[in-house]
């Protein structure tokens, strides 16, 4: 199927007074229509300015973008502020990671949807009012007659983000960028929306990009997962792939710090070492050599490029020999530390 | 909501209370002449003074005299006549503050204007040329001390003696009701002069303000929404930059609302703050004490009027 958007090596990056930010370095990825997408990657990856980018949210003087994004056979970097404002909240829509403060607290809920309806879409005020209820009835909301008139501070975390997803559905778009969306909710509402999110997704006929630093948010949802590190991504395959065969030692880490449902019960999580990278002086070579505990001289050369690596688009990030990973994980999977990996790898511990 | 404004209006009565005993004793130790060697002038003898001093009730002591201004207020609304011409204060004053608001009102709209537009377009444009030209030079305006203002102002402009006579002139005001013409172009000068140092102050502090709201969350939102940016300035920005300068607005315009003394000093307007700059002055207590209550009854009834603007424009506050 033809891809709904696709990304071929975008670079985003500020000019700030430190040094130029090199946030997004080279991305490259494509989304089917109906599919869910799956970006996952830690604080500071440039997940959120990838998304934002798309949108032309971060355009300003001092911020460079190049590459593209072919949505609707134009790209989108290259549209004007005008054309690119209709495609925001239209077809392309987004909603952030911290719902308390993603709302404007001077609005109502209400009015704040209908606005986005109207940005979009000749209906008048009454109009566009039954449409926000009827939004608000979608996303789950109760009494939505009634909660249309509400502040954003009386409705609760959850509510408010269930706010954001009405108002980003109003113009039915083909695509929803959600970022985060469940990072600032307690537990069992992440799920409701993470839920949600799915159900509406099948629902509407749109596709998702899910923007997580969490494995386990994209688990149940994605039908793909990129993995991004320090600006670039380091892996991509299904998300079953992903889960059973993962090829980058960045992957390995992330998987072996999250809890999954048939680790062994007491399994130690173990966090990854370390920080990312400056992202104004980037190593020359792999960004996660650094941190890796399998990196070798061959790493520090230069950074590498996604290969493929094993099963059907599966490719990753790693100068490593594909094999020699393959069995590695599987040493580590069936409970191996990094020295038993070190063996497989061939580098010396 | 009701019991809070019945609370504060409490309140309004204490601190006027307490404020008119202060302005009483601090005039009895640091008194500005002697009332009664006033009125008896140059040339009377110290009995004579003394005669006087017993007619004005000056010599009773001060407990007294306080006792006998405040029932005065309260049973026959009577704030005391002026030592200088036995005319009720009241009267003089009610006289004046029709000039006082005149200067007040006109020059807030200005100062509101001009400084919320020039806020806008600095933030919009900011770093700009033209951002850092209106900045320069509003913190000349911010520095500028008025009184220097208003006497450049009438050098350059008045009618009399500026060199580009424009506008009315010191000494030129007359109530709107005689001649609204005149009443216009007399304030003229004032009005601008009292609105720079104000519009320039508002002006940064706008801009500061929406420059720090452009980058709350919620502005992305309302990008991402497809708004066009004049929308999310205008609507969403200012929204939420304006609301705090509203409480400054409010406190500006009390303070005002009690007598611009500089500026009406400056440009010979007949209003209250000229007038207890002219009873300072003459050392005539009463008509200061009624100029110092007038003015701290706006102040702190400007208060009570921010605090319940500020629920109504922001819902997430709320009194009880
Ligand atoms: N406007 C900007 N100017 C300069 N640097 C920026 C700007 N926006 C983002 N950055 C930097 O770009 C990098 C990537 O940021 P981004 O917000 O995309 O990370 P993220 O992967 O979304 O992380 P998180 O999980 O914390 O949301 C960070 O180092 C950030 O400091
Ligand atoms: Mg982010």
């Amino acid at each position: 199927m033809a891809p709904l958007l696709e990304i071929k090596d975008l670079k985003v990056s500020f000019d700030t007074d430190d040094g130029v930010v090199h946030a997004v370095d080279g991305v490259s990825w494509s989304i089917e229509p109906g599919k869910t997408l799956g970006i996952v990657g830690e604080s500071g990856s440039g997940k959120t300015v990838g998304g934002l980018s798309l949108l032309g949210l971060t355009r300003s003087a001092r911020t460079e973008i190049s590459g593209e994004a072919i949505f609707d056979g134009r790209n989108l970097l290259d549209l004007s502020d005008e054309e690119l404002r209709s495609v925001r909240g239209g077809p392309i829509s987004m909603i952030f990671q911290d719902p308390l403060s993603s709302l404007h607290p001077y609005f109502r809920v209400g009015s704040q949807i209908v606005e986005a309806i109207q940005a979009h879409q000749k209906l008048s005020d009454a109009e566009a009012r039954d449409r926000a209820i009827e939004l608000l009835g979608l996303v789950g909301i109760p009494d939505p007659a009634l909660r249309v008139d509400s502040w954003p501070h009386e409705f609760s975390g959850g509510m408010r983000q269930r706010a954001m997803i009405a108002m980003a559905l109003a113009n039915e778009p083909k695509l929803l960028i959600a970022d985060e969306p469940t990072t600032a909710l307690d537990v069992t509402v992440q799920a409701q929306v993470l839920d949600l999110l799915d159900r509406l997704r099948n629902e509407l006929g749109m596709a998702m990009v899910i923007i997580t630093h969490d494995l386990g948010v994209v688990a149940q949802t994605a039908d793909e997962i990129a993995v991004m590190y320090a600006g670039r991504l380091v892996e991509r395959a299904s998300a079953e792939e992903l889960f059973s065969a993962p090829q980058h030692p960045y992957t390995w880490g992330l998987l072996r710090s999250i809890p999954r449902l048939d680790s062994p019960p007491g399994e130690p999580l173990i966090p990854i070492d370390g920080r990312p990278p400056s992202l104004i002086n980037r190593p020359t070579g792999c960004a996660f050599a650094p941190r890796c505990p399998y990196a070798g001289p061959s790493c520090l050369v230069e950074p590498p490029a996604l290969t493929p690596a094993g099963g059907v688009d599966h490719s990753a990030a790693c100068v490593l020999d594909v094999s020699a990973r393959a069995k590695a994980w599987k040493a580590l999977a069936a409970g191996g530390g990094p020295d038993d990996a070190k063996g497989i790898l061939g580098v010396e511990s | 909501m009701a019991r809070y404004i019945a609370r504060r209006l409490l309140w309004v009565a204490v601190l006027l209370f307490l404020v008119s005993l202060v302005t009483f004793v601090i005039f009895y130790v640091f008194p500005t002449a002697d009332p009664a060697q006033l009125r008896a002038g140059r040339h009377a003898s110290p009995a004579q003074v003394e005669q006087i001093r017993h007619r004005m009730g000056l010599d009773k002591p001060l407990l007294v005299q306080f006792g006998n201004y405040l029932r005065d207020i309260f049973t026959k609304g009577d704030f005391g006549y002026s030592y200088v011409n036995e005319q009720p204060v009241k009267e003089l004053i009610l006289a004046r503050v029709p000039a006082t608001i005149s200067v007040a009102v006109g020059a807030s709209i200005l100062w509101l204007f001009f400084g919320v537009l020039v806020g806008v377009i600095s933030a919009v444009r900011r770093r700009s040329k033209l951002d850092r030209t209106a900045m320069g030079l509003a913190l000349v305006g911010i520095s500028a001390p008025e009184y220097w203002l208003g006497l450049v102002a009438l050098y350059l402009f008045a009618d009399d003696i500026g060199l580009i006579p424009l506008f009315g002139s010191a000494n030129s005001y007359v109530p709107i009701t005689s001649d609204p013409f005149q009443w216009f172009n007399s304030l003229i000068l004032p009005w601008s002069v009292l609105a720079i140092s104000f519009a320039a102050f508002y002006s940064r502090l706008l801009r500061g303000n929406l420059l720090e709201v452009m980058g709350e969350d919620y502005i992305r939102t309302a990008r991402a929404k497809g708004l066009t940016e004049r929308r999310v300035v205008l609507k969403h920005g200012l929204r939420s930059a304006l609301t705090p300068i509203v409480t400054v607005f409010g406190m500006d315009l009390g303070l005002l609302l009690g007598g611009a003394v500089l500026i009406e000093v400056v440009f010979n307007i007949p209003g209250v703050g000229r007038q207890a700059y002219d009873a300072i002055l003459r050392a005539d207590l009463p008509m200061i004490q009624g100029t110092v209550l007038l003015g701290a009854f706006f102040i702190i009834f400007a208060n009570l009027v921010v605090d319940i603007v500020y629920a109504f424009l922001d819902p997430r506050v709320r009194y009880e």
